[in-house]
């Protein structure tokens, strides 16, 4: 597996594709099968906001250091319509488009490290790192 | 992948073999609210084993299933919950409340039989 790899995100299957991918880097990179889960979980629910929102888009997948310490970084970027209140957006239960509205707060539960920058029409960036600890 | 469906005496079995896109999902879920009731069955267990992610698209669409089943006068036993996959769905606040869950599909058919037992004993 390459340290970084991007992966276009445009159908459901390819959400598929990037979870399976981002299960295997951080196999690779020694993660215990729970945090590969919980990586794989994320990627999945990034991907799926994605196909969602913006209906194409990237993630990107790579392998990161912090001193010794081994980790993932998750970056899902798309160029949709962005989202108008990031705040609300974070808040758990809150969804425009009829999802479960779970999305980002709950992916946020599940890294170390999260950031989100979006600006109305012009995309959306979300960073996901999590830590080999 | 489609997902196959095997009948088993009142009881209809659906065992996910392998990653299901959304569409499969959905595939999933209309071939389940259309035969439980073509084959009279009383219940639908779907083995999620070989899943390693339940995201939340996947949650709700069984959560559906077990909705959707329930209206058509039958019940839904989702089996085979991995426990790193239990963890995340926590994690990420996910639940299927409201839908019976059991260990594995033994489990599963141990459940519906003891109940079934109840019901016309």
């Amino acid at each position: 597996m390459p340290e970084e790899l991007s992966l276009p995100i445009k159908s459901d299957a390819d959400i598929v594709v990037a979870r399976q991918k981002g299960r295997a880097l951080a196999t690779d990179l020694g993660f215990s099968t729970t945090d590969a889960t919980l990586i794989a979980t994320a990627i999945s629910e990034l991907a799926r906001n994605i196909v969602s929102y913006a209906r194409a888009g990237q993630i990107a997948l790579k392998a990161v250091m912090r001193g010794s310490t081994r980790g993932i970084m998750v970056t899902a970027t798309d160029q949709g319509p962005g989202i108008s209140n990031v705040s609300q957006a974070m808040q758990d239960g809150f969804s425009t488009s009829g999802s479960l509205g779970l999305g980002l707060p709950g992916v946020r539960r599940l890294a170390d490290e999260f950031q989100i920058d979006s600006k109305a029409w012009e995309g959306t960036k979300v960073v996901f790192k999590k830590w080999n600890v | 992948m489609e997902v196959p469906i095997l009948k088993q005496g009142d009881f209809l079995i659906a065992t996910i073999q392998a990653a299901l896109t959304d569409a499969d999902l959905m595939q999933l879920r209309s071939a389940l609210v259309h035969q439980v009731v073509r084959v009279r069955s009383m219940a639908v267990i779907v083995d999620v084993t070989a899943l390693d992610v339940m995201d939340s698209f996947a949650t709700r669409t069984l959560r559906e299933i077990a909705h959707m089943i329930r209206l058509r006068g039958a019940e839904t036993v989702i089996v085979g919950i991995q426990p790193e996959v239990a963890m995340s769905m926590v994690q990420l606040g996910l639940t299927l409340e409201g839908v019976t869950t059991c260990l594995d599909l033994e489990e599963g058919l141990v459940y519906l039989n003891q109940k079934k037992a109840k019901s016309t004993g």
